[in-house]
């Protein structure tokens, strides 16, 4: 079948997630055509990058730089159309969230989010996704002859082949913007983006106060992790909101989650129970966040975090 | 201003998830259902404080089955004029959306609110499908909101940073997380809530193009292996060699 894919961009590049979902595609493709559109500015040597997870086509609408989700819905839409797209993949993240219902919406398809493995289609389409925040799992069948699906990041994971794709310059009208974008503050520091991050090291109250971040940051650095926290240290501006995971901020699936004076309650592991390697440094060893980790180190943070640090030093060093 | 918010339940944080008819459907037996958090701390609060501010009505508006009502006089109690429950019991966001999208364009609405997502599908769906319905602007994940005359200013969280953005009434708008502050309601409020109108309406019939067959419960994990505080190279030893994730 053919399967159109929605890849967002960020900076002249495609962003991390959206080759997992150039990969995905052309694996449901099978044989069909699996196509992507994109807008804005982005790189040959991106989309280049983009088409080796076997794209036959790019469609590249360089005439918006906006990011209107009803106007990137109506491009989607045309470039389902032009394609003759079944399917059509988005990323779920913050872009594909807000245009793949607006796109669902206008073809009228089903629409399955944060889906985070292949679909079954002997007989029927059905896709999987996590319900009840990362608690149970459901099996969705799609009723609908186009289908719309967005992949949560980092669950399937990514194929290279020796694809390479046309790029076409893709302008259809779209109307007029609905909404005027008055500015971007991006968020400082050179550290990774926490969506995208493959490992995390995060902390808690645990840590008792801002000043005391420093280690968190510097293991963060040296595993070359992003970094998170638990809703209360955001709450109290320990930390800035962007960080918080779980059931009420972001819930991210990195391959290794450190958890560093977290005591795990329910609505934190529901950010983070998708995880695939949990470590837990805590003083407590009957804190709950033990139960869903796979390594666990009772002791003090405040001696442990340095050795730790040494330690990813020492490794590094060997691996050099 | 005339703002409807739109109100989820959702099984409360520390529900015990466990499922009925063959894993086909969710059981409710035992379980306490709170108005979903999103919708309840952010779309709702904010929107409160705009009428406060700038007049106006506040409707809020839920698609379900009578099951939805203390739900509904609870979002009453925290301030909101009058409720409708529009009577169905949708299986699907498109089914919501449609309608919600259906009765918020019969009812000329400057403004839409509901929360990003709710805690038990995490779908974030029903607010761009309404969006993409009513034909208006659309904007996601917002933890800021101001209007002043049609013209509403929002932040929204993003890839790398924040966006600072302006969009034209009628709109649709999904709540995050710094928009408010959750409010308790008081007892007047409880008290107020029980005589606000509560008008149920028959559902247009809208249909849901998605369907789930089955719900499974994760693999428990296994028992967490525990390193020695003074040998943590041990643990840098395994996540290399055993998880693989370094
Ligand atoms: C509706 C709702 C939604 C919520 N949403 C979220 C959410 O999205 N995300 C979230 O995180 N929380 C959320 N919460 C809050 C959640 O219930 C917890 O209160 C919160 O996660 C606790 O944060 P914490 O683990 O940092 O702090 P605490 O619970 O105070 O835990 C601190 C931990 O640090 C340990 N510790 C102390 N000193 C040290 C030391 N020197 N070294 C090592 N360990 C140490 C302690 O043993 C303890 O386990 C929500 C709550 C509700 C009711």
């Amino acid at each position: 079948m053919n399967v159109l894919v929605f890849a967002d961009s960020f900076n002249g590049s495609a962003v991390k997630a959206a080759h997992e979902a150039a990969s995905y595609g052309a694996k449901i493709a099978n044989g069909g055509n699996t196509s992507i559109v994109t807008y804005g500015e982005i790189s040959e040597s991106s989309m280049n990058e983009l088409a080796s997870y076997g794209i036959t086509n790019i469609l590249h609408a360089n005439g918006i730089n906006d990011m209107d989700p009803a106007r990137l819905a109506k491009l989607v839409e045309a470039a389902a159309n032009e394609t003759g797209a079944e399917v059509v993949i988005f990323s779920h993240d913050y872009t594909g969230k807000s245009v793949a219902p607006m796109l669902a919406a206008r073809m009228k398809a089903g629409l399955v989010t944060g889906v985070i493995d292949y679909p079954s289609t002997d007989g029927s389409f059905t896709v999987k996704k996590a319900v009840f925040s990362g608690k149970a799992l459901a099996e969705v069948k799609f009723n609908t002859e186009k289908k719309v699906i967005s992949l949560l990041p980092n669950s399937v994971g990514k194929t290279k082949t020796e694809a390479s794709a046309n790029v076409t310059v893709f302008n259809p009208d779209l109307g007029t913007s609905s909404v005027t974008i008055k500015e971007f503050k991006a968020k400082g520091g050179e550290g990774i983006l926490l969506t995208e991050a493959e490992l995390v090291v995060s902390a808690g109250r645990g840590l008792k106060g801002p000043e005391n971040w420093g280690m968190i940051e510097e293991l963060a650095k040296e595993l070359g992790a992003g970094t998170a926290c638990s809703r209360p240290v955001s709450d109290i501006g320990w930390r800035p909101h962007h960080e918080h995971v779980g059931q009420t901020g972001i819930a991210i699936r990195p391959n290794l989650y450190i958890a560093v004076g977290i005591s795990g309650a329910i609505q934190h592991l529901a950010g983070v129970n998708g995880s695939k390697v949990i470590v837990v440094i805590n003083t407590d060893s009957d804190a709950p966040f033990f139960k869903a980790a796979d390594y666990g180190i009772v002791g003090d943070a405040f001696t442990v975090v340095p050795k730790l640090i040494a330690a990813v030093k020492e490794f590094k060093a060997a691996q050099a | 201003m005339n703002i409807l918010v739109c109100i989820s339940k959702a099984p409360d944080t520390t529900s015990k998830i466990t499922f009925t008819d063959g894993n086909t459907k969710f059981n409710e037996d035992g379980v306490q259902f709170i108005v979903n958090p999103y919708d309840e701390w952010y779309a709702l609060v904010r929107g409160l404080e705009l009428k406060e501010t700038l007049g106006g009505k506040l409707t809020i508006i839920s698609v379900g089955g009578a099951d939805y009502e203390p739900i509904l006089r609870k979002a009453l109690a925290i301030g909101a004029d009058e409720a409708v429950r529009i009577d169905a019991n949708p299986t699907d966001s498109n089914q919501v959306a449609a309608e919600l999208a259906n009765y918020a364009k019969a009812n000329n609405f400057d403004l839409v609110l509901l929360g990003k997502e709710t805690i038990n599908y995490n779908g974030s769906q029903v607010g761009g499908m309404m969006a993409a319905m009513m034909d208006v602007a659309y904007v996601s994940n917002a933890s800021k909101l101001d209007v002043a005359g049609t013209t509403a200013s929002i932040e929204r969280e993003k890839q790398g940073g924040t966006e600072v953005l302006e969009a034209q009434l009628p709109c649709v708008i999904s709540a995050a997380k710094g928009m408010a502050e959750q409010r308790i309601p008081n007892m007047r409020g409880i008290m107020a809530a029980r005589s606000k109108p509560l008008n149920v309406i028959a559902a247009s019939g809208a249909a849901a193009l998605t369907e789930t067959v089955s719900y499974t419960l994760p693999d428990a994990k296994g028992a967490v292996k525990l390193i020695d505080p003074e040998n943590v190279a041990e643990l840098v030893n395994l996540l290399h060699n055993e998880a693989k994730v370094i």
